[in-house]
């Protein structure tokens, strides 16, 4: 590999590129899935390729190939420098790079049980028992599962000296129940919505889920919601669950924290952020007891957003994003750090693979536990009036990311410091700052779940990314509840 | 690029390779190149080539999918031992059909006469990094004219899709594809455009950003309206970006797995009298290959007329599970429409080439709209829409980028966005007036062919910040 990227970075220079990188991916994919008793995918997918990130005159310029031979990554690798040209004749001023000591590394994420090692039908065995189980309910008219793998491989060269090779691998599993009945489609996943759980881990994370043990419950709760009630309109307190809690830190949190966003960057489509530069270190983004870090570092544990290094040769950090409720840092990298001042990227530019141009992305974006022991029971115990919302089913935020709206596939009522009724079509909606300043509870760290998000969709190209949202049960006060069912009536 | 008798070369030297009963060959891939910019300046700017060759393998009523990217002998040898490997472990599938023959494809043969509408056009092809740097520039000097900073994108693309078979189909698909879209932002507001083309010269760069333009300067220091139901005038692209929502439950497997909002609906009046939705990949504003995952030829279908679903498409094998369903009585006719996606897969199969009907002579400008509306909401595009029912298709979502009030027939400048929470089925019950329908692009759904719609009692919920 050394010698195709040696060929990329030759040729970038000889072109005129005073900064040249050379990424080559070699990834492997596994997708099974089930559905009401047969199979709804069993496909692997491999790709191999190599992406080229120059700076001529002043810009970038990024081609990629998949023609692996020498005259096919020069010719590669020669188009990028006359792209990076082409962008030089459209700018306001010439890019630049914070510095970055060059690294030699050689990493992989920990993976116990490697599985493309496992026999196939072991994983759809399981996938069919499940799928089984949870059409046993009398009810269920859609039983759905799925696992999937990943392997991705990447080899790092770049002008300035760094040779950085890294492995991870990637496992996910998850399933749903739905029920249709009168004018109604109810549904229930486990252990997550949109494909379950997905950690940068082995086929252990695939056995630690116990995925056949919660089918029976997850299938009666989605025929049991027919006949709960509508969840109320009006301002509760809520108590979310650590799944849909980390899906809020994804979408109010980790996004307008995206210094890329903040700087405009993605104004034509995935939106600016509310989080401008004066706001930082000034901002009280949420109450006391919040304390959010993006943490790429295997320390934090084995996210989508864990690695050893970024796409531009920059080493994982841990960067504190709101401490004690004040906003106190961004997810950058080389150019966006420079552009505001800071004295060294943070380390998130990534790639959904060879073929695109890294980008600002999250890395594990996550809520730390509270300190003091707390369990979801006891939360519940200490909340006298409220809803209790889990599992994620409907979620949308405003482009600059304020107003947001969440719905979630099951609600319970909390009256006195007790789950009550089941309530069907819970819903929430706020302004971010007002919403994780209502923040008076979360639980600790046996509550704590590092999920992972394996679809964030970004950039132009769109791409594709996992991200990691580590979270526990926490409690919000006086939130805007049923907003999604408000005037659905004629 | 790619052609097709190379293609067939691959697929030769894969059979050689093939164990299994029958085996099919997708391949698709091409050219593409993107610049982006931002600030009023091209801060990313991309170009690749790739093809994918993905092999399907069927074996004793098993079936399996592997890919790759690599074409070289070896890899194409364990390209097909994976996929055979995939299939082996599974349980026969009685339902799963035998491949189809060239004759399958072109039976049923509806369309057998129409023409291919011609969609590769080499200028589009062949457009150079300096050329779409210059169309840029050119959207910047309008940004900058007006005070405003510019962000978008300017794509072409070139690509192929390819199907081959052991039973001796053969279909091969090129198209090429321009695109342009805009934001213009100023201090308290913004306005935006996006539109494509298989031909580049149909896309006028400078028209779009003077559109935004005018739209960010229109919509200058919003003023705030309360959330309520209001007369909507949804702009094209914020019309497709919400119907785009329901066309995934117009499917023989959505109904057959009552995942599907039309279960118990079907020949029912559904929509408003005026709503007559077309699939139809043959349309000349429309875009994409005329062919299935299986390679069966797409059939032009009336999904729904004058308010009433009338069809639905099908996969082969969908078609064969529906007429053996309690639901073939009330379905219509039942066969293979040519829209299911390559197998094994999980949704089934779905329309992807929506065309609106408007009578001649019945649709209405987008300025006659407002003219004709007395207090109401003129929408430029809608974003990050999510179903929030999926029955009764409620959806979420907010304006943005050019949210205008209107009254007394007028524009009264822009208002801060508000997010909707609106069931589809009552929207399309609610639509008083229709424009010429276009082709409109936006970011939630696939391109379509509709109008711009005024709507009644369209539900706004909660506004933002801005």
């Amino acid at each position: 590999m050394k010698e195709i990227a040696a060929w990329a970075l030759e040729t970038a220079r000889l072109r005129g590129a005073l900064v040249a990188e050379a990424r080559i991916v070699d990834e492997r994919h596994r997708s099974l899935a089930t559905k009401n008793g047969r199979i709804g995918s069993a496909a692997d997918s491999e790709s191999l390729g190599m992406g080229i990130r120059v700076i001529a005159d002043g810009a970038f310029g990024f081609a990629a190939s998949d023609e692996l031979s020498r005259e096919g990554v020069q010719s590669c690798a020669a188009r990028a420098v006359e792209i990076a040209k082409a962008s030089a004749s459209v700018k306001a001023h010439p890019l630049e790079l914070l510095p970055e000591p060059p690294a030699r590394a050689d990493w992989a994420s920990p993976c116990q049980i490697d599985p493309f090692g496992i026999p196939v039908e072991k994983s759809l065995e399981t996938l069919f028992a499940v799928d089984e189980e949870l059409r046993r309910v009398k009810g269920v008219t859609l039983a759905e599962t799925s696992m999937n793998f990943r392997r991705y491989e990447q080899w790092f060269f770049s002008a300035e000296g760094s040779e950085i090779h890294q492995t991870i691998v990637t496992s996910g599993a998850g399933y749903a129940a739905h029920s249709f009945e009168g004018t109604e489609i109810q549904k229930r996943s486990y252990p997550n919505s949109f494909g379950g759980q997905f950690q940068n881990r082995g086929y252990e994370l695939i056995e630690e889920l116990q995925l056949l043990e919660h089918a029976r419950e997850t299938a009666e709760q989605a025929v049991a919601l027919h006949s709960a009630d509508q969840c109320p309109e009006g301002r509760f307190d809520i108590v979310l669950d650590s799944s849909q809690l980390a899906l809020q830190i994804h979408e109010s949190i980790g996004h307008p924290i995206e210094l890329d966003r903040v700087l405009g960057m993605e104004a034509n489509f995935a939106g600016t952020s509310f989080l401008t530069p004066d706001k930082l270190r000034r901002l009280k983004y949420a109450s006391e007891i919040v304390n959010v870090v993006a943490d790429a570092t295997e320390a934090h544990g084995p996210g989508l957003g864990t690695f050893a290094y970024d796409d531009e040769g920059v080493a994982a950090q841990c960067t504190p994003i709101i401490t004690h409720g004040l906003f106190t840092g961004y997810l950058t990298s080389r150019d966006t750090a420079a552009a505001i001042g800071a004295p060294r990227s943070g380390g998130c530019l990534r790639a959904e693979s060879w073929n695109r141009l890294p980008i600002v992305r999250m890395t594990n974006v996550s809520i730390l536990p509270g300190e003091e022991p707390l369990t979801l029971e006891e939360l519940i115990a200490s909340t006298e009036i409220g809803v209790l919302m889990e599992t994620n089913r409907s979620w949308s935020i405003d482009d600059r990311r304020y107003n947001f709206q969440f719905g979630c596939e099951i609600g319970w009522e909390i009256v006195n410091g007790r789950r009550r009724r089941m309530l069907k079509n819970p819903s929430y909606s706020g302004i971010t700052t007002e919403f994780w300043n209502s923040m008076d509870a979360i639980c600790s760290r046996d509550q704590w779940t590092l999920w992972g998000t394996p679809n964030c969709g970004k950039g132009q190209p769109q791409q594709v990314m996992g991200t990691g949202h580590g979270a526990a049960p926490a409690r919000f006060r006086n939130v805007s509840v049923g907003t999604a069912y408000k005037g659905s009536g004629n | 690029m790619l052609t097709r008798e190379p293609a067939h070369d691959i697929f030769d030297r894969l059979r050689k390779h093939c164990t299994a009963d029958e085996i099919e060959m997708l391949i698709s891939g091409g050219r593409s190149a993107l610049t982006r910019f931002a600030n009023n300046t091209i801060h990313q700017n991309v170009a690749e080539e790739q093809y994918q060759i993905s092999v399907r393998v069927s074996l004793a009523g098993r079936t399996a999918r592997a890919t790759t990217n690599k074409h070289d002998d070896g890899s194409l040898q364990r390209v097909v031992e994976s996929a055979e490997a995939l299939a082996r472990v599974q349980q026969p599938d009685p339902d799963l059909l035998p491949m189809p023959s060239p004759d399958e494809v072109n039976q049923d043969g509806a369309e057998a006469g129409v023409a291919v509408v011609q969609r590769y056009f080499e200028h589009t092809a062949q457009l150079t990094p300096p050329e779409r740097a210059a169309a840029v520039a050119q959207m910047v000097a309008t940004a900058k004219k007006h005070g405003l900073t510019a962000a978008g994108i300017f794509s072409s693309a070139e690509a192929v899709e390819g199907i081959f078979n052991s039973r001796g189909l053969a279909e091969w698909y090129e198209q090429t594809l321009a695109e342009v879209s805009i934001t213009m932002l100023g201090e308290t507001s913004s306005g935006w455009q996006k539109g494509n083309s298989p031909n580049v010269a149909q896309l006028d760069p400078a028209k779009l950003a003077e559109v935004a333009a005018q739209k960010a300067i229109a919509a200058r220091n919003p003023g705030e309206l309360a959330p309520g139901k209001y007369t909507v005038i949804l702009e094209p692209a914020a019309v497709l970006d919400a119907v785009g929502f329901m066309f995934w439950d117009f499917g023989g497997s959505a109904l057959l797995e009552q995942r599907s909002f039309l279960n118990g609906r079907m020949g029912t009046q559904l929509f408003g009298d005026n709503i007559t939705i077309l699939d139809d990949v043959y349309h000349p504003l429309q875009t994409g290959m005329p062919f299935d995952g299986e390679g069966m030829k797409r059939h032009r279908l009336k999904l729904v007329e004058n308010g009433t679903v009338r069809a639905v498409t099908y996969a082969r094998s969908s078609a064969k599970r529906m007429r053996d369903s309690e639901l073939a009585g009330e379905m219509g006719p039942i066969t293979p429409t040519g829209h299911g996606f390559p197998l094994p897969n999980e949704i089934g199969e779905a329309p992807l080439n929506i065309v609106f009907a408007v009578p001649e002579g019945k649709s209405q400008s987008v300025e006659q709209m407002i003219a004709s509306t007395e207090h109401g909401i003129l929408v430029t595009r809608l974003w990050y829409i999510r179903e929030v029912d999926p029955y009764e298709k409620i959806l979420t979502g907010m304006t943005r980028d050019g949210t205008f009030l209107v009254r007394g027939g007028e524009l009264q400048g822009g208002i801060r966005n508000l997010r909707f929470n609106e069931s589809l089925v009552r929207m399309l019950c609610n639509v008083e007036a229709m424009g010429e329908p276009v082709r409109a692009s936006g970011e939630e759904s696939m391109d379509m062919v509709v109008p711009a719609m005024m709507i009644r009692e369209f539900n706004f919920t909660e506004s933002t910040m801005f």
